[in-house]
């Protein structure tokens, strides 16, 4: 019997495979088609203060090996998920789950994370830093390792619960905003969230989606994101949480030898809603084929 | 919902660039005319929505145009291939508010979920009319299939090579119904909106990530809230678009 048990943050978990935040929706939807009790845990939709309804459609566009999305933290505000969303999640899910939060501003993270705080049955919170800072000239929070040091030190004030920051893959040197994130005080970082792109329609000679940029993410992204992970567990000491693009067992391996503690799957769950179940149920199958007893082994293992 | 490998038994031709499919595999989660399936193609990432046209037994039919890679590498599939098959997504039209004269109208892409809704009405006795719209003679199909039915037919092509020259809501005025069902593009949708009195069923497009609710990437605002094309969609009541 391999062991497909790790350790993040302090929590252990039955195996490394989570939900991506935005894929997932906030679960209790997949438990229909199976059951989330066998994931590691879930990352549910990013949860913003304020309800947002999002960007205009046309939201989604298909690219090779991967998509396009430019949704827009659609989501129902903090209050609501906490007594809508939450209650019927954890109806089915019997795990600590990931809450990930977005922000326009360091007050509405701290906001958001102080009311999550209290509720039962979060495990982690996963700050994703890939929005645009409304008192910082629009520029997004997680291209500036000052800025990123910020929020983590701001949320680290209000909460006693593992912090990890989810960074942005749109910068020139992601290493140094993890360590800026490990200076503020975060208990892990995640990464990566999507890479900016477009498409453009030859027909309309318009960008396909309506918001013009969209982020890339699929199996198009897994490359530049092992790279990444790769970097970032040479930079800092806290765990990782590796994702883009990962659609099978040997995905996870990758990611997990270039230094994820565990990873996220995203962008698979939308074209395969088994894409979870699938990938961990295979694990057993594709450790043994490497010859990996447990893997908490193999973490950085190609370092 | 269910996803499951359909093999393809019959393809053809049935109008300019209009393909039809008969697809062999587990139709039990298709519960009501106006759903849709995702398809799966080798080469692409997303799946393609496509409209339930008919399901009888084992058997599914969708009808779709050639309008991209997607469509026109469907078009060039031999029979006998296996497809893996999302299906029973989407609320479906409901038949309840139908009344004793109810009027279906397609435009082009958005016939084919009329005839599984024309059907279920005349199998319940109800006396269907329906209008189907196309641009020019060689686009039209299914007409034949609706009169066996025993709809009333109406027939309008934008260019007048066939039928009652214009778009759909040329034919309106002449027909008395008691409720309408609705499908196809967007601005023909928006015309029945302004030009009928009567209540009804629109059915809308959106471009997807999933198709079954999890991305937030098919959403619009309606009246009661907003809503994802994909799961509480396709079709909403007239009652609650905003446009
Ligand atoms: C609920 C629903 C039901 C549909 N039913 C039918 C049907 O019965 N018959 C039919 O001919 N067409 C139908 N369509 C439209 C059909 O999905 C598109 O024509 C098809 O996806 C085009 O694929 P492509 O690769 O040929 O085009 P491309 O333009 O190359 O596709 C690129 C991407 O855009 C998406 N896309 C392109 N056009 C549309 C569109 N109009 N709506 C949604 N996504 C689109 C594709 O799925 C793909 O992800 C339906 C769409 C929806 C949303
Ligand atoms: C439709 C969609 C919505 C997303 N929404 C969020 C979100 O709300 N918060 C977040 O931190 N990341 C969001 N992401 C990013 C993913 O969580 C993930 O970081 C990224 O897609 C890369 O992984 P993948 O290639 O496996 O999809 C979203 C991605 C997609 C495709
Ligand atoms: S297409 Fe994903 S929610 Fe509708």
């Amino acid at each position: 019997m391999v062991n497909t048990k790790v350790s993040l943050c302090g929590t252990e978990l039955d195996n490394p495979v989570i939900p991506a935040s935005g894929t997932f929706g906030f679960g209790y939807e997949f438990a229909e088609l199976y059951d989330i009790n066998l994931l590691g845990t879930l990352s549910f939709k990013g949860t913003t203060l304020a309800p947002r309804f999002g960007n205009p459609t046309p939201r989604i566009a298909e690219a090779h090996s991967g998509m396009l999305n430019a949704v827009g933290l659609q989501n129902p505000g903090v209050e609501k998920v906490i007594s809508e969303e939450l209650p019927k999640l954890f109806e089915v899910f019997n795990k600590p789950v990931m809450a990930n939060v977005s922000g326009f501003s360091v007050d509405e993270y701290v906001k958001t994370v102080e009311m999550l705080d209290s509720v039962e049955g979060i495990g982690w919170f996963e700050i994703n830093i890939s929005c645009p800072n409304v008192h910082g000239g629009g520029m997004s929070f997680g291209t500036s390792p000052a800025a990123a040091e910020e929020v983590t030190r701001a949320v680290r004030r209000v909460t006693d619960k593992p912090i990890i920051i989810k960074l942005s893959p749109n910068v020139t040197d992601i290493a140094s905003i993890a360590k800026a994130c490990e200076a503020g005080g975060a208990d892990g970082v995640s990464l990566i969230n999507t890479l900016l792109g477009m498409r453009i329609d030859l027909k309309t000679r318009k960008p396909l989606i309506k918001n013009k940029t969209g982020g890339l993410s699929g199996p198009a992204i897994k490359p530049v994101a092992v790279r990444m992970v790769y970097q970032v567990y040479d930079a800092v000491k806290i765990p990782i949480v590796g994702m883009g693009g990962i659609s099978s067992a040997e995905d996870v391996i990758e990611f997990m030898l270039a230094g994820a503690t565990a990873v996220e799957v995203g962008a698979e769950n939308l074209v395969n809603p088994y894409a979870c179940r699938d990938i961990i149920e295979d694990l057993p199958r594709v450790m043994e084929k490497y010859k990996i007893n447990s893997l908490d082994e193999i973490i950085g293992g190609a370092h | 919902m269910l996803d499951s490998i359909f093999t393809l038994k019959e393809s053809r031709k049935i109008a300019k660039n209009t393909y039809e499919w008969v697809m062999e595999g587990d139709t039990s989660h298709i519960t009501a005319p106006g759903q849709f399936v995702n398809i799966k193609l080798d080469g692409f990432y997303l799946r393609r929505p496509i409209s339930v046209a008919d399901v009888e037994g084992n058997n599914l039919t969708i009808v779709y145009k050639v309008v991209g890679e997607g469509t026109e590498k469907m078009a060039n599939m031999p029979v006998g291939s296996e497809l893996l098959v999302l299906s029973g997504l989407g609320n479906g039209y409901d038949l309840a508010p139908s009344g004793d004269a109810p009027l279906l109208i397609g435009g082009g892409a958005g016939v084919p979920p009329m005839f599984l809704l024309a059907r279920r009405l005349t199998t319940l006795g109800k006396s269907v009319s329906v209008i189907l719209g196309f641009g020019s003679a060689d686009e039209i199909f299914y007409k034949d299939k609706f009169e066996k039915l025993g709809a009333e037919v109406y027939v309008t092509t934008a260019d007048g090579s066939e039928g009652v020259k214009g778009f759909v809501t040329d034919a309106m005025p002449e027909i008395s119904y008691s409720y309408f069902y609705t499908c196809g593009p967007e601005p023909m949708l928006k015309a029945v909106y302004d030009g009928s009195s009567a209540s009804g069923q629109f059915s809308f497009e959106e471009r997807m990530g999933c198709g079954f609710g999890a991305c937030m990437g098919c959403t619009c605002e309606t009246k009661y809230g907003n809503k994802r094309i994909c799961r509480d969609g396709p079709v909403l009541v007239k009652e609650e678009i905003i446009w």
